[in-house]
């Protein structure tokens, strides 16, 4: 069952949450009009459907592979795909004009990164860290060294990982101990071992640029003696050709659960006389400068986990119409019926497309509020968008790759046993989608950031702002007529209570119990996902009545918009009701037993 | 060379058509409509010749309702150079399409019209010929191969025995089998400049032709569904039922 991106979902995002009008009348993204906007995201689903879809399972069965020359080759047709995919344009989508990039909004970006990850997360995640790494560099870079590598890495014509873990310093980047050693014409010799590297080898591009973390010598203890390098595989020379091989090297692939034809490599820096790394930015400031490139990878995480979702609902649904067993509860000796005919499995289907709809619709608000906080021409509006923004990010990563976790559990659940059995494929996105809560910082880190960073930080400004819009977005659906928006106002009203009891209580607490605070961060995480989501579920659905409303002839899609949404608050405000109770109850609980008795 | 390249919006090839509950045709409300196939490939080998140097400018034309400027656009992102939209909200058949056509060649005067054999919508597979006869040009159809050479173009034509092939003397039709060449994807750039790319629309009043459609179509139905197949005991019982049950031999 081939891979089909919802286009007409995405289009109707475009209208509503994400209103790709009001970015088009703003000088900066004045290219992105939506009849613009609209071929890109049918030329880019073309290319996930026909190029990647048909490498996924096979590219699972075949893995990366490293040979005894250090070299690495990725499964059979990859390489190809991504010589069109380069062709293509793909990774300038989201770039600045002036380095050959198309300049396009986060939103547009957003949907296109998810069509990659849903059709081949494999594939998807080698443009994301390049990405990164153009961001980095874009970033802190110096012009010299923007003017060297970034260029030919939005064309794609180079690739890009990003070098931070270490086999001691996982989620804790204090511990990294790579070295950075000066010489005397200015750059750095590196020197350590790096783990996890996406894409640390491959054979796609002529060159591929390293960003690593490292310390100088005499740099203080922390994270605030963390430096930032540029290490190619390849030094360049003056005219920009590729030189001799830089001193590093991929010592071995990692033997993983998922993802497996994207390779992750253990790369050794410095073995014969010191990596050769260019300093980014100023010495010291290296962690900085990845949390400001980090806010994109998070976000790009969440729509790995909503890419694996939508493609594990598409899957299941086939399935679910097609297999025939049992009748019919209410019609026992009628005939045998398709399995999405029982009310369970319909829960099921549900289940897994209304928080794919849900953590979509939550990541497009946020990624125009991106696109307005970066090119909205007034400051106070910037502002307030950014404000969103950074709260949203642990959100929509945290939630949105566990809620990923559930859907793709679902998914082999309507399969049966067929679903445990590897060729349907359903057991491929379970296992792909597994490692999203845990890069570019683990579910709890996300809380961390959310209770920590973004709201107590701030004495939970932006989180109780956000809850006035919501409930003033329930209050304008007084007048709602459709049965379903009815009945979602109130669930919506009990499910913004919920967050406004565990939001508060949070932050009293901050002050005198923290271990208590921390206790509960993970379901701040769902309350946040699930009550948020839920909005922007709604928003949508509130639009959908409006153009039936309107006479709109597409009744079929919006009639499901409000029915999906009708589902998810019955079922899915009463868990974060329960996440609620968890932030404001459970914490005596959980740390109750003492340490020694684990 | 200039080469004239028409190319119809249909239904997209992934959707599963649904026949109108009325039977008067088939239901194209709220589905993806994209660029007939074969007139894809069309467009990719008139950019072929271009890339070759054969072809010096190419003309994208397309008839219909105003969304036809999307197909347009997607020609002009893959190499046409400007588009013609012959902008109609009346039914078409083959036929009128060939005259508008006709009236469109001999405005512009192009060296070749490429066209896809047929389109996958109602699959008539006419309008190529029929341009050819009302033009009183030579022409080349289901082609697999196309080689220029001065005034002539000899094609390699797929024909039920096998391949065929043509030499005809240009101004010419040549109209595109499946193993012509593979499109390529339009590249994410080329979709954004094909938006400043010249679209001109004229209606069929301006090129003087009556579309008035001259077919009527009675009923519209789907095929027959399947039956469930049966396990028969032996070759005789086989031949009766094919003989007598399905009537086919």
């Amino acid at each position: 069952m081939p891979y089909a991106a919802p286009l007409k979902e995405f289009r109707f995002l475009l209208e509503t949450v994400a209103p790709i009008g009001e970015l088009a009348a703003l000088t900066h993204f004045a290219e992105a009009t939506p009849d613009t906007v609209q071929a890109i995201l049918e030329e880019t689903a073309k290319f996930a459907s026909e190029v990647l879809d048909p490498l996924n399972w096979p590219g699972d069965r075949e893995g990366a592979r490293r040979h005894d020359d250090g070299s690495v080759s990725t499964p059979s047709g990859f390489k190809a795909a991504y010589e069109t995919f380069r062709a293509i344009g793909g990774m300038g989508l989201p770039m600045p004009p002036e380095f050959g990039g198309l300049g396009m909004p986060r939103s547009v970006a957003t949907l296109t990164d998810e069509m990659l990850h849903a059709s081949c997360m494999s594939f998807g995640l080698m443009p994301m860290l390049t990405q990164g790494a153009i961001e980095a560099l874009l970033i802190a870079g110096s012009d010299e060294l923007k003017r060297t590598y970034v260029e030919k890495m939005v064309s794609g014509e180079w690739a890009g990982t990003m070098n931070l873990t270490e086999p001691q310093a996982g989620s804790d980047l204090a511990l990294v101990k790579t070295r950075a050693e000066r010489a005397p014409d200015g750059t750095y010799r590196l020197f350590g071992t790096k783990i996890y590297i996406t894409y640390g080898e491959h054979d796609w591009t002529e060159n591929i640029i390293h960003l690593v973390l490292a310390r100088t010598p005499d740099a203080p203890e922390g994270v605030k003696g963390i430096s930032l390098f540029v290490v190619p595989k390849f030094l360049v020379n003056a005219d920009g050709s590729v030189g001799a091989r830089n001193d590093v090297r991929c010592v071995s692939l990692e033997h993983k659960l998922g993802i497996h034809g994207s390779p992750t490599a253990v790369m050794q820096y410095g073995d014969h006389g010191g990596a050769v790394g260019y300093l980014v930015g100023e010495e010291n400031r290296g962690l900085e400068y990845m949390f400001i490139m980090m806010n994109l990878a998070r976000f790009g995480v969440g729509l790995q986990g909503i890419g694996i979702a939508e493609r594990a609902y598409q899957r299941a649904a086939a399935f679910a119409r097609e297999r025939l067993q049992s009748r019919d509860v209410a019609d026992p000796k009628g005939p045998t019926v398709p399995i999405i005919r029982h009310p369970d499995v319909r829960r099921m289907l549900l289940r897994m497309r209304a928080q794919t709809e849900a953590a979509r619709a939550l990541a497009m608000a946020t990624a125009h509020a991106f696109d307005l906080a970066e090119a909205h021409p007034d400051a106070a509006i910037r502002k307030a968008n950014q404000a969103f923004v950074d709260l949203m990010i642990p959100v929509v990563k945290g939630w949105s790759t566990e809620m990923a976790q559930d859907v793709t559990y679902q998914g082999i659940q309507v399969h049966g046993g067929m679903g445990y059995v590897e060729e349907t494929g359903a057991a491929q996105y379970y296992r792909d989608a597994r490692i999203t809560t845990i890069y570019e910082g683990t579910t709890a880190i996300q809380a961390n950031d959310l209770i920590g960073r973004k709201m107590a930080r701030e004495g939970g400004v932006t989180a109780k702002a956000l809850i006035e819009t919501m409930r003033a977005f329930v209050a304008g659906l007084e007048s709602a007529s459709h049965a379903h928006l009815v009945a979602a106002r109130r669930r919506l009203a009990q499910g913004i209570d919920a967050l406004e009891r565990g939001v508060d209580w949070n932050l009293a607490h901050w002050k005198t119990e923290l271990r208590a605070c921390y206790a509960g961060s993970v379901p701040m995480v769902k309350l946040f996902g699930i009550v948020c989501g839920a909005w922007a579920l709604a928003r949508v659905a509130k639009a959908s009545a409006e153009r039936l409303d309107a006479g709109d002839a597409d009744r079929a899609f919006h009639e499901a918009k409000l029915a999906t949404l009708r589902f998810y608050v019955d079922t899915m405000i009463p868990e974060a009701i329960a996440a609620a109770e968890v932030i404001t109850d459970g914490a005596e609980g959980t740390l109750a037993l003492d340490e020694a008795a684990f | 060379m200039k080469v004239l390249v028409p190319v119809k919006r249909v239904v997209d090839y992934n959707v599963k058509v649904r026949v109108k509950s009325d039977n008067t045709g088939v239901d194209i409300a709220n589905v993806k409509m994209s660029m007939n196939p074969f007139c894809e490939i069309a467009v990719e080998e008139a950019v072929r010749l271009k890339e070759k140097g054969i072809a010096t400018e190419i003309v994208a034309v397309s008839a219909g309702v105003a969304q036809c400027q999307e197909t347009l656009r997607n020609a002009m992102a893959i190499g046409a150079d400007r588009g013609i939209l012959i902008e109609t909200d009346a039914e078409l058949q083959p036929l009128a399409v060939a005259k508008l056509l006709k009236a469109v060649v001999e405005r512009e005067q192009p060296r070749l019209v490429i066209l896809g054999k047929q389109a996958i919508d109602d699959d008539a597979n006419q309008t190529g010929q029929m341009l050819a006869a009302l033009l009183g040009w030579g022409q080349a159809t289901f082609a697999s191969k196309v080689e220029i050479d001065g005034g002539v173009a000899r094609v390699t034509c797929e024909v039920d025995g096998g391949l065929e092939t043509v030499l005809v003397n240009l101004p010419a039709i040549v109209t595109t089998d499946l193993r012509l060449n593979e499109p390529r994807y339009a590249t994410l750039p080329n979709i954004m400049k094909a938006k400043k790319k010249p679209l001109e629309t004229v209606k069929p009043v301006d090129l003087g032709v009556d579309v008035t459609p001259r077919l009527t179509v009675l009923r519209v139905e789907e095929p027959p569904k399947r039956q469930g197949g049966i396990k028969v005991p032996d070759v005789a019982t086989l031949i009766e039922k094919l003989r007598n049950e399905a009537k086919v031999i």
